[in-house]
C-alpha cells in the first residue's frame, strides 16, 4: 500500500522493539520531549483499569497482564494470554512515564474478549501468547503460533539482512540498542518499516486477518483518543504497525488512508467471550523463552543490565562477572577484569562494532575470567546472561480468593516463590515444616507443582521430605482455574478430591488419592474418599486389583502415625481388604499359567512387605495361616509354591523344607516346574543357598542329575534366578558348591539350624583366622 | 632454498598470500603489525579478495576463536592456545606469528629439560671469559630477540618447563622488560611483542601453571572438529599440502578412505558409533587429527612406493591398528571388539576388515 499521510501534528508514534531496552531508553526521552497527554499503548484495553497499579511500590517487574476466560466454560478449557513487561521494556517506562505524570493510558490492541473467543482449534487466530487450546502447565504455550510466526515475516530480519548481519537481534542491538544518546530513531524505524511493508510477502491468510483487525483497533482508539480532545497523542507499538496506524490518520480522501467506516467494518461482529484480566508476577526465564509479543528475548539479564546501567555497560558487566565467579571461590582479579574489558573492546573493534555486544563480552569473560574453562563460563551465562528473577505484584491486584489465601500461607510458612530451583529438607516433627509439607501436597492435588518430592524421600525415615521448589508463573492461571473448588487452599483441594474420588475408577487410583489426601491433611475430604474406597474394594471381585491397592493403603496408615492425622477409617478399610485378600487368594492362585504366575508372585511379595509393615499380628497370622493352607494345594504353580516355601520358611513357619524341596525337584516332576519351583523359591536371594548345605546338596544333585535335553531346556531358567543374586552371593555359593563334597556336616538335619552363627563355617579355615583375632585382642592362644 | 627444506615456515610457504593480503589491507596495523588485525583473521581463516585472488583457510574451526586470539595479540596481552594434542594449536601459532610479525621463527620449546637461559639469555663463554661480561658475549633467547624487534615469540609446550623457568615469563609478560643485571642493562620490549604459548591441558607429566603466571595469558582453547565432514576437510586438506612437500607423487588422495579414517577415529574418541547406536570402548589414545592426517600420509607412501598408486583398505590399516593400539594389552582389546561388531558388520567396509585381520 502506498500511504500518503499528511502528518498530524497532535499524533507521535513511537515504533519500538519489544523489551528492547534501548528502545525503552529512547522512548523514555522521548515522551519526556513531548509531554504528550495521553499514552495509547499496544497491549489489551480490558487492562485500562488495573494499570495504576503498576505504580504500586509492590509492582516489581517482570510482571504480565494475564487475560483470562472468566465465563463458565466446559471443563477443562482454560484459555490465558499474557502480555509479558520487563523493567527493560519500552511499554513499561511508557506506562511508569505516563502514571508518574499523571496522563492517562489506554492500551489499544484488539480486545482480549476477542481475542480469546476464537475458537481454540484455529490456531491461525492465535493471539501472540495466547493459549489456544487446553495444554500442560508447563507450557501455556503456542508453539504452533509461535512457528507461525517465524514463517509468516520477520521483519527486523529483513532489514538486518539488508544491512549485511545474519542476525536480525545483533542488527538491532547494534543500529538502536547500543547507542547512548543522540537523535530519536522512531523516525527513520518508521520509514524503514513502511518501505518494508510494501515489498513483504503476503501473510498467511488467517494471519493477515488478525493483523488487520489488530491494526483496525488501534487506528479506531486512536481516533477516540482525538475526539477526546487530546493535543498531544503517543501512541506505542511494536515497529511493524506504526505505517498501519499512520494510516489511519489521514482524511478519507487521502489516497491509502484507512477510514473509519473502514475499521469499523472490519471489527464489526467479532465473536466475543467475558474475559478478566490480572497482573501476574512473570520470570525473566519465560521471556528468554518466548514472549506475548512475539520477540524472544534469550538474553534478559544482559538486557536489564544494559537498561539498568546506561553507563560504562561493559565494565560494569564484568565487574559483575568477576563478583560472581569470586562468590563461587574462583580467583579473579580486577586485573583479569582490566584485561576482558580491553579484549572486548578490541573483538567489537575487530568485528566493527560500535560497541563490544553480549558476544564479545562472553568471549571475553571465557578467554579471560575463566581462563578458557566452559563450566564457570555457563555459570556466568545462567546467573548473569538470563538473570533469573520472579517479579512481584501488590496486594490490592485483582485476584481470585483462592490466589490471596495462598499468599497469606506462603507468609505464614515462610515460603516465598522463587524462580530458582531451590531445595527444601523438612522435618515433619516440626509444626511449620509439617504444614509446609501440606501445604505442597495441597497444591499438587490442585495440580499447582510448586514442589516437587524427591523420589528417594519414601526410604528414609518417614518423618522428613525433600522438595524441589520452583514458581513458574503460569501456575497464577492454574490457581484461577482452580479457583472454581474453592476459596482457599485447603478446601479447593479437599473439594477437588472428593470430585476425584467420585469419579475414580480402578481401585488403585483411590488408594493413592487416599495416600494424597492423607498427606495433605484434607480431613474434610478423606471420610468421602475412605467411604468410596470402601465401597470400591467391596464391589471389586478381582484380588490381584484389591492385592494392589493394599501398600499404598498401608503406607497411607504408616505415614498417618508419622504426620498425626487420624486414620480410623482407612484402618477400617485395610482390615477389610486383608481379609477379603486371604479369602481370594486361594481360588485366584489354581490354574495360572507362566505370566499370571509372575505378576501373582509381584502382588505376593508385595501383600508380604506391606503386611510386615503393617505390623498387625493379626493379620500376619492370618496371611501366613493363608499361605501355609495355599501351599499344599495340587496344581499350584511351581513359581508360587516356591516362593510361598521361602516366606514361610523365613517366617519360621514351615518344617521340612528339605523335604518339599526334594518333592519339588524329583524325578516326579518336570523339570521346568522344577526350575520355577527354584525360581521362586531364590527369587529373594540366594543366601539361603550359602548358609543351608542340605538345600544346595539338593539343588546341584538336580541339577547333576538332569538329563541332557532337559539342561538345555532348564538353563535359561536357572540362569535367570540366579542373574538376580548380588555378585558376591553368586561368587560364594559357587564356592560353596565347589567344596560340597568336603564338607563334614553332610549329614545335617537342615530343620535344625543349630547354632547359627556358626553355620557353614570352616573349622579349618576359620582356626588361624580366629587366633589371630585372639592375640590381637590380648588373649594368649593357649588361654580358653 | 625454500626448494630444498622439508618443511618451509608459514612465511615462506604462504608469502604470496601475505603479501596479497598486505596490498589489500587498508586498515590500520598496531605497531610492530606487518597486516591490521582484520587481515590476520581471514589470513587464518581465508577468503576471497576483492581482486578475486584466494586466501587459503589454514584453521578450519569456529571464527570467533580465532578472532579472540587475533584481539588478544591486538591488545598487547599474551595468547595461550589450549587443547588436547593434535587440535592444531602449534599451527595456529605459527601462522598467527608469521601473519602478525612474519616471523614464526622466535620459537622456544618447552620440554622438562628446558633452562632458563633459553627462555632469557645465556654466554658465550669463550668470549665472557677472555672479554668479561659485555654485550657481544650475550647470547639472546629467541625472546630476548622478539622483544627487541617488536615480533611475536613462540612458546612451545608451555606446560613442559619445570615451573621455576616458567615464572620468569611474569616479568616479561607483566613489565615487557628483561633485565640484565651482569650488564647493569635490560631489554625494553619493542611495540609489537607478545607471546604465544601452547599448552596441552590433559596430558600427563605437565607442570601446571602458577596462577600468577596463568592470568597474564588469555585463554583460547581449541576444540576438537565439531562434525565428521569438517574433520574430513580438514584431514583431506592437511593430506594434500604434505603430500606437495613430501613430494610424493600425486597419488589418488581417495576421500572415501579418509572419510572412513576419520570416521574409526571419532566413533572409538567418543566411544559411540557415528549412528549413536552402539556404544563403544575408548582406547588410551588421543586419536586425534592430527594422527588420522598422519595416518592418510603414510598409507598415500605407502600406496606410492609398494603399490599401485591408489590408496585402498590394506595401506591404511598398518597405520590405524598403530594408531589406536598404544597400551599393547587393553588396547588391542577395544581395537579387537570394535573390528567384530561394527567393522565387520559393515558390508561396504569387507576390504577394510579383511586388511586389519591380517595386520593384526
Amino acid at each position: 500500500m502506498t500511504v500518503a499521510v499528511e502528518p498530524d501534528e497532535r499524533v507521535r508514534i513511537f515504533g519500538i522493539r519489544h523489551h528492547g531496552p534501548g528502545s525503552a531508553r529512547a522512548l523514555r526521552k522521548a515522551l519526556e520531549d513531548f509531554k504528550p497527554e495521553v499514552i495509547l499503548i499496544e497491549g489489551p484495553p480490558e487492562a485500562d483499569p488495573i494499570v495504576a497499579l503498576a505504580a504500586d511500590p509492590g509492582m516489581v517487574p517482570p510482571v504480565a497482564l494475564l487475560a483470562y476466560v472468566s465465563a463458565e466454560g466446559e471443563h477443562g478449557d482454560r484459555r490465558a494470554a499474557f502480555w509479558p513487561f520487563a523493567e527493560f521494556s519500552p511499554e513499561w517506562q511508557a506506562i511508569r512515564h505516563a502514571l508518574a505524570a499523571g496522563v492517562p493510558v489506554r492500551f489499544c490492541d484488539l480486545p482480549a474478549a476477542h481475542q480469546l473467543a476464537e475458537p481454540p482449534d484455529d490456531h491461525s487466530g492465535g493471539v501472540p501468547g495466547a493459549d489456544p487450546g487446553p495444554a500442560g502447565p508447563e507450557t501455556p504455550g503456542r508453539e504452533d503460533a509461535e512457528a507461525l510466526e517465524q514463517v509468516r515475516l520477520d521483519p527486523l530480519g529483513t532489514l538486518a539482512e539488508a544491512a549485511g548481519y545474519d542476525d536480525a537481534e545483533r542488527w538491532w542491538d547494534d543500529v538502536v540498542e547500543h547507542r547512548g544518546d543522540g537523535p530519536a530513531p522512531f523516525e527513520a524505524i518508521a520509514e524503514a518499516m513502511t518501505t518494508l511493508r510494501e515489498h513483504a510477502p503476503p501473510m498467511p491468510e488467517g494471519h493477515a486477518l488478525r493483523e488487520e483487525r489488530r491494526e483496525a483497533y488501534m487506528r479506531k482508539t486512536l481516533r477516540r483518543a482525538l475526539k477526546d480532545g487530546f493535543e498531544r497523542v503517543a501512541v506505542v507499538c511494536g515497529a511493524w504497525h506504526v505505517p498501519a496506524i499512520a494510516a489511519g490518520l489521514g482524511s478519507a480522501r487521502d489516497q491509502g488512508a484507512v477510514t473509519a467506516t473502514g475499521d469499523d467494518r472490519t471489527l464489526r461482529g467479532l465473536p466475543k467471550t467475558r474475559v478478566a484480566l490480572t497482573w501476574v508476577p512473570w520470570t525473566h526465564g519465560r521471556l528468554a523463552g518466548r514472549s506475548g509479543y512475539g520477540a524472544g528475548v534469550r538474553s534478559p539479564g544482559w538486557y536489564h543490565h544494559l537498561f539498568s546501567e546506561p553507563d560504562r555497560p561493559i565494565e560494569r558487566w564484568l565487574t559483575e562477572a568477576a563478583r560472581v565467579l569470586r562468590d563461587e571461590d574462583l580467583p579473579v582479579s580486577s586485573a583479569h577484569v582490566i584485561e576482558a574489558v580491553r579484549l572486548a573492546d578490541a573483538l567489537a573493534a575487530l568485528r566493527g562494532r560500535p560497541l563490544a555486544g553480549l558476544d564479545e563480552v562472553t568471549e571475553a569473560t571465557l578467554a579471560v575470567l575463566c581462563e578458557g574453562a566452559e563450566l564457570p563460563a555457563q555459570l556466568i551465562q545462567r546467573r548473569m546472561v538470563v538473570g533469573e528473577r520472579l517479579g512481584a505484584v501488590p496486594d490490592s491486584t485483582p485476584m481470585v480468593p483462592l490466589q490471596h489465601d495462598l499468599r497469606a500461607e506462603q507468609r505464614r510458612l515462610r515460603l516465598r516463590p522463587s524462580a530458582l530451583e531451590k531445595e527444601h529438607d523438612l522435618d515433619l516433627r516440626k509444626p511449620t515444616d509439617l504444614d509446609r509439607s501440606r501445604l505442597l501436597h495441597r497444591l499438587r492435588l490442585l495440580e499447582v507443582p510448586w514442589g516437587e518430592p524427591a523420589e528417594s524421600g519414601r526410604g528414609k525415615g518417614t518423618f522428613r521430605e525433600t522438595w524441589t521448589l520452583l514458581w513458574r508463573p503460569v501456575f497464577d492461571v492454574e490457581l484461577i482455574e482452580a479457583s472454581a473448588w474453592g476459596t482457599t487452599v485447603r478446601g479447593a483441594a479437599s473439594a477437588k478430591a472428593r470430585s476425584a474420588a467420585a469419579g475414580a475408577e480402578a481401585l488403585t487410583d483411590l488408594t493413592s488419592l487416599a495416600e494424597r489426601c492423607l498427606l495433605a491433611d484434607l480431613d474434610d475430604a478423606l471420610p468421602d474418599v475412605m467411604r468410596t474406597l470402601a465401597d470400591r474394594a467391596a464391589a471389586d471381585t478381582a484380588v490381584a486389583h484389591l492385592m494392589a491397592a493394599l501398600p499404598a493403603l498401608v503406607r497411607t496408615l504408616r505415614y498417618g502415625d508419622v504426620r498425626g492425622t487420624s486414620t480410623g477409617p482407612l484402618r477400617t478399610v485395610v482390615d477389610g481388604l486383608v481379609v477379603r485378600v486371604c479369602v481370594g487368594l486361594p481360588p485366584a492362585a489354581s490354574g495360572i499359567d507362566d505370566d499370571a504366575a509372575r505378576t501373582l508372585l509381584d502382588r505376593v511379595d508385595e501383600v508380604h512387605d506391606a503386611l510386615a509393615l503393617l505390623d498387625d499380628a493379626e493379620h500376619l497370622a492370618r496371611w501366613r495361616d493363608t499361605l501355609a493352607g495355599l501351599i499344599d494345594r495340587p496344581g499350584l504353580h511351581g513359581l508360587i509354591e516356591g516362593r510361598l516355601t521361602r516366606l514361610l520358611l523365613d517366617a519360621g513357619r514351615l518344617e521340612r523344607v528339605a523335604d518339599r524341596m526334594a518333592r519339588a525337584v524329583s524325578v516326579g516332576e518336570s523339570p521346568a516346574r522344577a526350575a520355577a519351583w527354584i525360581e521362586g523359591f531364590l527369587a529373594g536371594g540366594g543366601l539361603v543357598l550359602v548358609h543351608d548345605d542340605a538345600l544346595l546338596r539338593l539343588v546341584d544333585g538336580w541339577i547333576a542329575g538332569l538329563s541332557p535335553e532337559w539342561f538345555t531346556d532348564v538353563l535359561p531358567l536357572l540362569r535367570r534366578t540366579f542373574a538376580e543374586f548380588e555378585a558376591p552371593e553368586r561368587r560364594s555359593i559357587g564356592e560353596r558348591v565347589r567344596h560340597l563334597g568336603s564338607g563334614d556336616r553332610a549329614g545335617r538335619a537342615p530343620e535344625d539350624p543349630g547354632d547359627d552363627d556358626w553355620a557353614g563355617l570352616d573349622a579349618a579355615r576359620v582356626g588361624p583366622a580366629g587366633q589371630t583375632i585372639m592375640e590381637i585382642l590380648g588373649w594368649s592362644p593357649s588361654s580358653p | 632454498m625454500t626448494e630444498a627444506v622439508l618443511r618451509p615456515h608459514a612465511e615462506q610457504q604462504y608469502a604470496d598470500e601475505l603479501a596479497l593480503l598486505s596490498e589489500h589491507d587498508e586498515r590500520p596495523r598496531p605497531p610492530g603489525w606487518r597486516l591490521s588485525p582484520w587481515a590476520v583473521t581471514t589470513y587464518l581463516l581465508g577468503a576471497t579478495l576483492p581482486d578475486g585472488s584466494r586466501i587459503s583457510p589454514k584453521y578450519v574451526g569456529p571464527r570467533r576463536l580465532v578472532e579472540v586470539a587475533v584481539a588478544t595479540l591486538a591488545t598487547d596481552r599474551a595468547l595461550l592456545l589450549l587443547g588436547v594434542p593434535g587440535t592444531a594449536k602449534t599451527w595456529v601459532s605459527e601462522h598467527l606469528a608469521a601473519a602478525v610479525s612474519g616471523d614464526s621463527t622466535l620459537l622456544v620449546q618447552g620440554t622438562a629439560g628446558t633452562s632458563e637461559e633459553s627462555v632469557r639469555y645465556g654466554w658465550n663463554y669463550a668470549r665472557l671469559l677472555a672479554e668479561g661480561p659485555s654485550e657481544q658475549a650475550l647470547v639472546p633467547s629467541p625472546l630476548m630477540r622478539a622483544m627487541r624487534t617488536g615480533a611475536v615469540a613462540r612458546i612451545e609446550e608451555l606446560t613442559r618447563m619445570p615451573s621455576d623457568v616458567q615464572d620468569t615469563l611474569i616479568t616479561i609478560l607483566s613489565e615487557k622488560t628483561l633485565p640484565v643485571p651482569e650488564l647493569g642493562t635490560e631489554v625494553q620490549a619493542r611495540k609489537g611483542f607478545t607471546v604465544i604459548a601452547t599448552a596441552n591441558d590433559r596430558d600427563r607429566g605437565v607442570n601446571e601453571l602458577s596462577s600468577a603466571l596463568r592470568r597474564r595469558f588469555n585463554t583460547v582453547v581449541l576444540p576438537l572438529p565439531a562434525t565428521a565432514d569438517e574433520e574430513v576437510d580438514i584431514v583431506a586438506r592437511r593430506v594434500q599440502q604434505i603430500g606437495t612437500t613430501l613430494e610424493l607423487p600425486d597419488a589418488t588422495a581417495g576421500l572415501d578412505e579418509i572419510r572412513r579414517v576419520v570416521t574409526i577415529f571419532r566413533e572409538l574418541r567418543s566411544g559411540r558409533t557415528g549412528d549413536g547406536r552402539t556404544k563403544l570402548k575408548s582406547p588410551s589414545g588421543t586419536l586425534s587429527t592430527a594422527e588420522a592426517i598422519s595416518v592418510i600420509t603414510n598409507g598415500r607412501a605407502l600406496a606410492t612406493h609398494f603399490g599401485d598408486g591408489v590408496l585402498r583398505a590394506a595401506d591404511v590399516a598398518g597405520g590405524i591398528v598403530g594408531a589406536v593400539v598404544q597400551d599393547p594389552v587393553s588396547d588391542r582389546v577395544i581395537w579387537q571388539e570394535y573390528l567384530e561388531t561394527v567393522v565387520r558388520e559393515r558390508t561396504e567396509w569387507r576390504d577394510f576388515y579383511r586388511a586389519c585381520r591380517e595386520v593384526s
